[in-house]
């Protein structure tokens, strides 16, 4: 056993915090929330330079060739200093799917792009139903000559309004069961029938509603089996919802310095607030929670990272990390005062990020089940 | 990272889990993990059994030196085996001998303490309480007032000590009391090795609402204590209590019992049938048993995660962690405890003996006996306070 991360690691980590705090302020976080695009081409582009979006993309198609534990550790930074934009919908849910699944002429065509910070991508799996489940795809795809016609509406579709590709999880077949018959393709952004909207959300991360209308896809952007789509769809969703769980613990850590920091600096009676037990014993809750978090957040991450089976483990870790993140960031509010309710001051960043990652793939009611599942209940 | 055990590691778990689910055929009926079992009448020859048998295997004292009986284990071999320990629930472990005087005179006894004290706890012949909580002093243990006298080779020792866990059972105590009654608080205490046998000692039942008999109040009357039975120097005895309370406090054996626990919860709510339905089909039901898992498998990892702080750098510098792996532990015993009562519903009030009590009756007891744990050994407002002095670096205010 050997719970430390690796120095390589630890550089990763100084780095990345070194730079965000430079590169991207808060005063641009609030910026680019309000900005039509929702991320700053320029600090993109610097972020390419550093090899971040090629981090775990191969060194043959232009990567760094490194591991799913290491990308969890810039996720945290990222998660700590809030950055917005489509690193996450980029790295996660496009290159790691077509890691796992392209063929190689996909992968020559797109890895390269991604990893030179040239292309945006995200993946379209929920819809009006808003379920992480196989159930709930109802988008159609059906052949036609060399192509496919894509037709559906597609909810909370990050970053497709600037997307380059979209991953389109569809159904091609009502098979016996729900995860029968799905199908991803990687679908051209630009291709004609394709409607996009951002939907105003408490992070103002610029998901999408995107309509497919008779989007006409050729054969070989299938990524992926026909109809055996869905263990591919399952395996990205544990490992975005691990990359997820990394970015929440750096935004609960960074709540927590905040809140802690504050706690001895308010005087309040004469005496920091932080001398009152009451506040103490919120501190100690809301270490203990971050702390916890993390423990569970890199074994998961790890077994992710080994390819060891992991669906009650990626179920534990979310579970009890929404829940962590929220307290965290609700706790931070409290000890603030008036001014942590504020739109000007930080501690609202985190919590509003708190209740938005919540829900992304799968709030706790959602994880409960999986794990009763796996308990067999 | 690499959260994978080695492969002697895996093979240790297995042999000690193997070991145990042969040996705890033989417990009482209805056995119960925890003190209170340990030290009622029935349990405690077992308590004493299982002893001698982990002993026999060279598994009671593994991270002592060689001399001493142990193998030097690491701290995660000790969480691997406290954790099967837990799982099966079983006795044998004495905490007060093997996981706190033993370490202490590890640390801070002279090589004839040594040599008369350890090797009777390696070989399960000397069982030990606890003598700190005064009527008096609990949390703020450094206000006690039971006193010692020196007499000649001898001190004498008069006062009150209360909360004393198998006081009834055990056949030494290390107590403390104030040398120097001009100081006031930590200074001035030492920290005494008390025959239960000596002339004197009087130990009195105090029973938990329950009615168990798990602790004491003890009463010393001009005891005499011979000199070589203080550890470390006269009034320097507050310094070793904290090193009493730092060894592995990792809390891993609650996590080992709470996981067997919600096992046989969740077995219990598949098979049981309420209106036609299993209980594991209440979504309500189902979510609290999904929750619990969760939390355990959370629990577990942080005490791993002590452990490995432990290992590293030191027991003092991961204090917090400790502190937190101690109260998130008898918490989440206690909501597990209420989870089951309540999903019981009204036979969640039956007594063990009873044919209408399910599984034993086991949420009967264990509803009221998870208070304790929340006080025990540090509450958890202490713990709490530790996290936020320590580990946070507030201000400390008392
Ligand atoms: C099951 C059990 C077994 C025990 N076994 C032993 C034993 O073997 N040997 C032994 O010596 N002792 C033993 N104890 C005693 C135990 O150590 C004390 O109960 C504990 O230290 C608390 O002291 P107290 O009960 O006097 O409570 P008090 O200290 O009077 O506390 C009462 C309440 O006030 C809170 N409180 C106190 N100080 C603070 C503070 N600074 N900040 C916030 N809240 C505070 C406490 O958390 C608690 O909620 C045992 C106790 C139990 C329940």
């Amino acid at each position: 056993m050997n719970l430390d991360f690796t120095e390589e690691q630890e550089m990763l980590r100084t780095s990345a915090r070194d730079f965000l705090t430079t590169e991207c302020p808060k005063t641009l976080v609030r910026e680019l929330e309000e900005s039509e695009k929702g991320y700053s081409p320029e600090l993109w582009k610097k972020m390419a330079e550093l090899g971040w979006m090629g981090l775990v993309i191969p060194d043959k198609y232009d990567g760094m060739g490194m591991q799913f534990m290491d990308l969890a550790v810039l996720l945290e930074e990222m998660g700590r200093n809030i950055l917005p934009g489509p690193f996450f919908s980029t790295v996660v849910l496009g290159a790691l799917p077509i890691l796992s699944a392209g063929s190689e002429e996909q992968k020559k065509e797109i890895l390269p792009k991604i990893a030179g910070g040239k292309a945006i991508l995200t993946m379209a799996l929920t819809e009006p139903s808003a379920t992480y489940e196989a159930s709930g795809v109802h988008t159609k795809a059906v052949a036609r000559g060399n192509s496919f016609i894509l037709n559906g509406t597609k909810l909370f579709v990050e970053n497709a309004h600037i997307a380059d590709y979209i991953i389109c999880v569809t159904r091609t077949k009502d098979g016996a069961s729900p995860e029968e018959g799905i199908t991803l393709f990687l679908v051209d952004a630009k291709s004609p029938g394709i409607k996009c909207a951002v939907i105003p959300t408490i992070a103002l991360d610029k998901q999408c509603e995107v309509v497919f209308e008779n989007v006409s896809v050729p054969k070989k952007n299938m990524l992926g089996e026909l109809d055996k789509g869905w263990p591919l769809v399952a395996r990205t969703l544990e490992q975005a919802t691990m990359a997820k769980c990394a970015e929440m613990i750096g935004g609960a850590q960074a709540a927590l310095d905040m809140t802690v920091a504050y706690a001895k600096e308010r005087v309040q009676y004469g005496r920091p607030i932080g001398a009152f037990q009451a506040i103490q014993f919120y501190l100690s809750d809301m270490w203990m929670k971050v702390t916890m978090s993390k423990n569970i957040t890199y074994e998961a991450v790890w077994m992710v990272s080994e390819g060891l089976p992991c669906t009650e483990k990626v179920a534990i870790a979310k579970g009890w990390v929404n829940d962590a993140y929220k307290f965290v960031t609700e706790r931070g509010v409290q000890v603030h005062g008036a001014i942590g309710t504020t739109r000007d001051h930080d501690m609202g960043l985190y919590y509003r990020r708190a209740w938005a990652a919540d829900q992304t793939f799968g709030n706790t009611d959602f994880q409960r089940e999986v794990v009763a599942r796996q308990m067999g209940l | 990272m690499d959260f994978k055990l080695t492969p002697e590691q895996e093979a240790l778990k297995k042999e000690l889990d193997d070991f145990l689910r042969e040996e705890m055929k033989n417990a009482p009926p209805g056995w119960e993990a925890g003190m209170e079992a340990m030290f009622s009448d029935e349990g405690w020859p077992f308590h004493r059994y299982m002893a001698r048998r982990l002993s026999e295997k060279g598994w009671l004292v593994r991270p002592w030196p060689r001399e001493y009986g142990g193998v030097d284990a690491p701290m995660i071999e000790q969480v691997i085996f406290s954790e099967v320990m837990g799982y099966h629930r079983a006795p044998g472990r004495d905490i007060f001998g093997i996981g706190m005087i033993g370490p202490t005179l590890l640390v801070a006894g002279n090589e004839e303490q040594k040599k008369e004290h350890l090797p009777p706890i390696a070989r399960a012949e000397r069982f030990w309480c606890q003598g700190w909580s005064e009527p008096n002093a609990g949390s703020d243990l450094a206000s006690l007032t039971t006193r010692a006298v020196r007499d000649g080779d001898d001190y004498i020792i008069n006062g009150q000590k209360t909360w004393t866990s198998g006081a009834h059972f055990a056949d030494w105590s290390f107590i403390l009391a104030r040398t120097n009654p001009e100081e006031k608080r930590s200074r001035g205490i030492s920290f005494f090795l008390v025959d239960m046998k000596s002339p004197g000692v009087t130990v009195r039942p105090l029973l938990g609402m329950n009615g168990t008999h798990l602790f004491n109040e003890v009463y010393y009357d001009d005891v005499r204590v011979p000199a070589r039975n203080r550890v470390g120097e006269e009034n320097e005895g507050w310094a070793i209590t904290r090193a009493t309370m730092n060894f592995e406090r990792s809390s891993i054996e609650t996590v080992g019992v709470v996981k067997r626990e919600l096992e046989e919860l969740a077995a219990f709510c598949k098979e049981t049938k309420w209106n036609g339905k299993t209980l594991s089909q209440n979504p309500f039901v189902r979510h609290r048993l999904a929750q619990l898992a969760i939390e355990i498998d959370v629990g577990r990892a942080l005490a791993y995660r002590t452990a490995w702080l432990q290992e590293k750098g030191g027991l003092l510098l991961s204090a917090d962690a400790a502190s937190a792996a101690k109260v998130y532990g008898t918490e989440l015993a206690q909501r597990l405890a209420y989870t089951g009562y309540q999903i019981m519903g009204l036979y969640g009030q039956v007594k063990m003996g009873s044919k209408w009590a399910p599984l034993h009756g086991s949420y009967e007891s264990s509803s009221q006996l998870c208070m304790g744990m929340n006080l025990a050994g540090g509450s958890s407002e202490v713990q709490r306070n530790m996290i936020a002095w320590f580990g946070l670096g507030l201000p400390r205010t008392i």
